[in-house]
């Protein structure tokens, strides 16, 4: 048997085996091909002749479900319109929507896979300030924009990352004005105490928080604060401790499932606080009323950016979009349904002042434009947030939430065509 | 401060029936089956959309509708024994119905999405919301009635375990599965209705759950982990263990929130649990036997 020695296996010619200098060089091709396709999604130019593919992480299942559906509603109606328009420069847009179930982790791994594997032209935000933190860093490591609608807790914007942009209201300042008028109210109206209980959760915990230190050198004393942990099921306890402490206000940090419950047992308890504001839920359109019962949601308020017949360029012509596609009224519309069509709007606007959807180029731009959308007014700041966005405070007049906004004096005042008052004491259960 | 940790000792007897409720189908399952059902937070689920959907299309009070969706629950319970459980062979038994459930438990959380969306729904009834006032406090009916409920169907399965020729048959299954067979009791058939009284009785607890809280097809998995550490309090297999566990844990939780801080009520119960397991290992009311099969 023939022995190779040192030097012997560049005269050796195996059939179907290339030389190493061709081989070397052909590893180089594939690699260069390999970094080739890889740098395709930081500059996200994708296919330039197919449609513009949009990844989205969305909470399908798991706690963030209804929101989760109301977000991809949002987007939907925001792809169907551009694409009825003619596209985004000149080109499709279509969705490739996968379900985190709510999942932190889930969150991160779904957009690593949609930017390394699937290639996506660009991506929107995910539903909540938890799963937006979580999924934040992976999509800056890629280089791409995070436009959101519904990540603003601060904690979002304390990571020093440069590529994420919330469309929406900052989450610290939504219960500011309700706070202020509260704070405002001649010393004879004002109420003397407040309870104060939220999920432990990065998007409500913060709002009242900030509500608190307005109300309290107000002389409105703090005589319930506790936090509870968002799996809660029982919310008996916290509601009872509510009611012990007779609270003149009630705030609560809650999403619908827990304010349902607080007002369930409000009313089984016959309590009835003389304002009752809720960080998310009475929002919620029609699940509300569905799980508090149409009778039981008078006087109940929810902050909010935006109103169903808020005069924003695009917002009529959405919400009868909205109502053509999924029925109900104008009403029922969740809040959720606006913030996501705006992340679609904010980033169609600065795609097209660019002309391309170069990632780097995107970025630039959100931080040096003003945009428009159905919420109104966008304008990033160095962190990302909205420092145009402003507060309404909502009530629940009958059917109708009805939106009120601070004046000079930090009366909240009916929005024009409105007329209604805002009700204080809200009416009994 | 007084009445408000009165208020909580009051409160937690009565929602601890809610989950007494809930819990007896798991702890009967187990005991009899070695099955650990993650299903169980799912049943929950499903029997609270029974009910509600009962209640929705054809005005069926939640309390009277049970006569409709606890047969319905024990015919899903006995179609999923027999389509699944049964098929895991006796070695790795337990940790094989872990993955087993816990796939059940995605397909219908599936189903009831496709049909219901992902939308929170409440059952609603008169009493639902109205509350009876005694020496101060204000009593909800519903959780009046669930308790009185849980105390009426737990009292019902133990008679029927206890008092009767099939619950003989369970309880042999439960001491010596090997035994009960050798004596000529059909343990397939024992299993199955095992596994359909297990989720008859949750049809119960699953109406007073969608009548107390909003839920939606993915309710079930914040339950599931509540109920589990309820069932190895009470002693995996014991009725009454379950009943026990379940007010002592709400009872727990509502008085540490009061006291301290809600972030703290579900720690305060875990660390009750593993004082108490390491004193009884087999839980409050839990058989050494059922634990050696």
């Amino acid at each position: 048997m023939h022995q190779l020695v040192k030097g012997d296996e560049r005269k050796v010619k195996i059939p179907g085996v290339l030389p190493r200098w061709r081989a070397v060089a052909v590893l180089g091709a594939v690699a260069l091909l390999a970094a080739a396709c890889g740098s395709s999604g930081n500059s996200g130019s994708g296919s330039a002749k197919g449609p513009i593919k949009i990844g989205v992480s969305l909470s399908l299942t798991g706690d963030f479900s209804a929101d989760g559906k109301a977000f991809q509603q949002g987007y939907q109606l925001w792809a169907k319109q551009t694409n009825a328009d003619g596209g985004l420069l000149g080109r499709q847009v279509t969705l490739d929507i996968v379900n985190d179930a709510s999942s932190p982790v889930q969150v991160a791994t779904n957009y690593q896979k949609l930017i390394s594997v699937d290639h996506v032209d660009l991506v929107f935000g995910p539903f909540s300030t938890g799963l937006t933190k979580a999924s934040s860093q992976v999509v800056n490591r890629y280089g791409y924009a995070f436009v959101e609608g519904a990540g603003g807790g601060p904690s979002v914007f304390t990571s020093g990352l440069h590529n994420v942009f919330d469309v929406s209201l900052p989450v610290a300042n939504n219960l500011v004005s309700f706070a202020k008028w509260v704070a405002a109210m001649p010393a004879s109206e004002r109420p003397k105490t407040a309870a104060y209980a939220t999920q432990d959760d990065p998007f409500t915990a913060p709002q009242l928080d900030a509500a608190r230190k307005i109300l309290e050198p107000a002389g409105v004393q703090t005589v319930y604060n506790k936090t509870y942990p968002s799996e809660t099921t029982d919310y008996s306890p916290i509601a009872a401790g509510i009611i012990s402490a007779k609270a003149d206000i009630v705030l609560v940090g809650t999403l619908l499932p827990d304010v349902s419950a607080f007002v369930k047992q409000f009313v089984q308890q016959n309590y009835n606080p003389k304002a009752l504001i809720a960080t998310a839920g009475p929002d919620q359109g029609a699940q509300f009323i569905q799980n508090v019962g149409a009778n039981r949601t008078e006087g109940i308020m929810v902050p909010n950016g935006w109103y169903p017949t808020a005069d924003n360029p695009g917002n009529a012509d959405m919400v009868k979009a909205y109502i053509a596609q999924y029925g109900g009224t104008a009403a029922e519309v969740s809040s959720d349904v606006p913030e996501a069509y705006s992340v679609g709007e904010v980033t169609a606007q600065a795609v097209k002042n660019n002309g391309s959807l170069d990632q780097a180029k995107l970025i630039k731009e959100l931080h040096s434009s003003t945009f428009d959308s159905v919420q109104g007014k966008v304008k990033f700041d160095s962190t990302g947030q909205n420092v145009d966005a402003f507060s309404f405070v909502f009530q629940w007049q009958g059917k109708d939430l009805v939106p009120f906004k601070p004046d000079a004096n930090s009366l909240l005042v009916p929005v024009p065509p409105e007329t209604r008052k805002i009700q204080y004491p809200k009416q009994t259960w | 401060m007084g009445t408000e940790l009165s208020k909580a000792v009051v409160d937690g007897v009565l929602t601890g029936g809610v989950y007494a409720l809930m819990a007896a189908g798991l702890t009967l399952i187990f005991g009899v089956m070695e099955i650990i059902n993650i299903a169980q937070g799912i049943f929950v689920v499903l029997a609270a959309y029974l009910s509600y959907v009962l209640q929705v299309h054809l005005g069926i009070d939640p309390f009277i509708g049970l006569v409709f969706t606890m047969p319905l629950m024990f015919g899903v319970g006995v179609l999923i024994e027999w389509g699944f459980v049964r098929r895991l062979k006796a070695q790795n038994r337990s940790a094989l119905s872990i993955l087993v459930t816990f796939a059940v438990a995605i397909v219908i959380e599936g189903i009831l999405t496709q049909f219901f969306s992902a939308d929170l729904r409440i059952i609603k009834a008169w009493y639902v919301d109205k509350s009876v006032h005694v020496f101060g406090f204000y009593l909800p009916y519903i959780y009046l009635l669930g308790f009185a409920l849980a105390v009426v169907l737990l009292a019902a399965l133990y008679v029927f375990l206890y008092r009767s020729r099939s619950g003989k048959s369970i309880r042999a299954s439960v001491q010596n599965r090997t035994g009960a067979e050798l004596i000529g009791i059909n343990i397939n058939r024992v299993s199955a209705i095992t596994f359909g009284i297990g989720a008859a009785v949750t049809a119960a607890g699953g109406m007073v759950f969608g009548a107390t809280n909003s839920f939606n097809p993915n309710s079930g998995y914040d339950l599931i982990s509540r109920l589990l550490v309820i069932v190895v309090l009470g002693g995996l297999g014991s009725i009454g263990g379950a009943l026990v566990a379940a007010v002592a844990a709400l009872v727990i939780e509502d008085v540490t929130a009061v006291l301290w801080s809600p972030i703290w009520a579900s720690t305060m119960f875990f660390a009750v649990l593993v004082l108490v397991l390491l004193v009884r290992p087999n839980g409050l009311f839990g058989q050494a036997a059922v634990r050696a099969q």
